[in-house]
């Protein structure tokens, strides 16, 4: 039996290597550091990347990161996550309300978290597979039949994705686009391609592979990757809440299609 | 010559509105799976053949409608130590709006610990498992591998306590009356093996195994167990969240922090 004596031991008080406030003393500890001196000249994305990880990274690292952002905050209402945003605004609920409960929609399994968080471990795992001498067509087939599909390839709406040519672009130049684990994803894309699979490398796919080259582990980079769809709700939001109440994407009967059973008299 | 746009509509077997004849905005009537909500379901269903109806598509037997109702009255409070109904407490304590305490709520009775993700699991199991004492038992010590998803990884068994020494009386009480009217054989038959099971696991069968039991006793699919479990625990969430942003945040505990790692301690 497992027993509530580890409970009982953390009744009331935390342990912590994170961090604490200590309002009487003025003072803020961040992992181990003063927040308002020794960490007051971070960057936002900086000090967000040092919670997660605990470890420092260079200044072109944190561009390629906050790039990785960028290229994928799209202010297009359509979109699913996006859509809950101008909804919130549309039913006049509060920005915070809309962008939270849109981020929390973000980790989809079709693309977002869910999708990064088993690309990136498939990357690393695959990566550690070849090294060990495991050919690939076994790996593709091993996550085959664990996850039923390879995340990171093919996209919903169309199989092409117009961030990856910028986001190599910016990496090169940042030399940082030739580590292990993307080149592994475009041999993984090659290999697809080759087998008569038409799914190519998607977004995530690609800032998965970054995230292994970068050092995370699926648990940091699932952290990390939590506010990237960001930058693009507060303009729907924006937008919504500027036209009439109501008025965004409003669906009147005719637009619901109704395939269930006929009509029928309540039996109880 | 531009192409006619395609009408874009919301497809559904659940919900049926007629319009208002001057207002296709306002429905006239409404019908659910085939059954007119308003004209004849109002003053005679119930609040549990409600939920049936939304989620099985079919009106309950007064048994099945019986099993919910009372399931709903299990569920419904978790009471103020229950993690879920704290979030609520903690959002409501600060003056934050009432739908982020439920979301807060629903943010932590989601995971793998007394929430909706161990109900699903529990329920998976169920489907495994069966009615069979040797599967489960196999199940329990050979638990089948995870894939890689945002959700943490499995620390016990679903449905199974994480940390008690035995079975708590308010879920012995909760698995005895609903074992009672189950009109289906896993609440009778977990209340039957609920040692045996105990044994196994290596701790007793827990709210959400009792849940998880009872939800697939009324022909709930693991999924849809999943929302209903989330559904039925907010009313608590919601009365406690009220109750501590009346009483204020002075009189919310703010616990102790033990610093492991503090550099004001290392100057000192």
């Amino acid at each position: 039996m497992n027993g509530p004596q580890h409970l009982q031991d953390a009744v009331g008080r935390w342990k912590s290597r994170m961090g604490g406030f200590f309002p009487a003393e003025q003072r803020t500890v961040f992992r181990g550091h003063d927040l308002h001196a020794d960490l007051k000249g971070m960057g936002w994305l900086e000090l967000c990347v040092f919670g997660i990880t605990g470890r420092r990274h260079t200044p072109q690292q944190l561009r390629l990161m906050e790039a990785l952002c960028v290229f994928t905050s799209y202010p297009d209402p359509r979109i699913w996550n996006n859509r809950v945003v101008a909804l919130a605004a549309t039913t006049r609920s509060t920005g915070a309300l809309g962008m939270s409960a849109a981020l929390a929609v973000s980790e989809a399994h079709i693309y977002g978290r869910g999708n990064e968080v088993q690309a990136i471990t498939f990357f690393r795992d695959t990566h550690q597979a070849l090294e060990a001498g495991t050919a690939l067509e076994a790996c593709l087939a091993r996550e085959m039949a664990t996850h039923g599909r390879i995340a990171g390839y093919g996209r919903p709406l169309v199989n092409a994705d117009e961030r990856i040519a910028p986001t190599m672009a910016l990496a090169a130049e940042l030399g940082l686009a030739d580590g292990p684990h993307v080149r592994l994803a475009y041999a993984v894309e090659k290999h697809l391609l080759d087998n008569g699979k038409p799914l190519r490398l998607n977004y995530g796919g690609l800032v998965s592979a970054f995230g292994a080259d970068l050092g995370f582990t699926p648990r940091e980079f699932y952290l990390f990757m939590y506010p990237v769809f960001l930058g693009g709700m507060p303009p729907c939001y924006i937008e919504a809440a500027e036209q009439p109440e109501g008025s965004f994407l409003p669906l009147p009967c005719e637009r619901v299609d109704y395939q269930g059973p006929a009509k029928r008299r309540w039996p109880l | 010559m531009s192409q006619p746009q395609k009408v874009e509509k919301v497809s559904t077997r659940i919900w049926l509105e007629e319009p208002e004849p001057t207002n296709s905005f306002a429905a006239r009537n409404a019908w659910l799976h085939g059954y007119d909500v308003y004209g004849e379901m109002l003053g005679r269903a119930r609040w549990a053949d409600m939920m049936y109806l939304l989620f099985r598509g079919e009106a309950p037997t007064k048994a099945q409608a019986a099993l919910l109702d009372a399931l709903s009255l299990v569920l419904a409070n978790g009471g103020p130590r229950d993690p879920a109904v704290h979030a609520a407490m903690c959002g409501a304590v600060g003056g934050s709006t009432a739908a982020s305490c439920l979301m807060a709520a629903l943010a932590v009775g989601a995971g793998r610990l007394g929430g909706g993700r161990e109900v699903l699991s529990a329920m998976q199991a169920w489907e495994h498992c069966g009615l069979e004492l040797e599967a489960w038992q196999r199940h329990l010590s050979t638990p089948p591998a995870e894939a890689a998803s945002v959700w943490p990884t499995t620390e016990h068994a679903a449905g199974f306590e994480a940390h008690g020494a035995g079975m708590a009386g308010i879920v012995r009480q909760a698995l005895s009356y609903l074992a009672s009217i189950s009109p289906g054989p896993r609440l009778g038959w977990l209340f039957e093996q609920r040692h045996a099971l105990a044994l196994a696991a290596g701790s007793s069968p827990a709210m959400t195994g009792v849940a998880a039991a009872a939800l697939a006793d009324l022909g709930f699919k693991p999924a849809q167990g999943e929302m209903l479990y989330l559904l039925l625990r907010l009313p608590g969430a919601a009365a406690h969240a009220l109750e501590q942003g009346e009483t204020g945040h002075k009189q919310f505990p703010f616990f102790q922090l033990d610093l492991l790692d503090d550099p004001g301690k290392a100057s000192a």
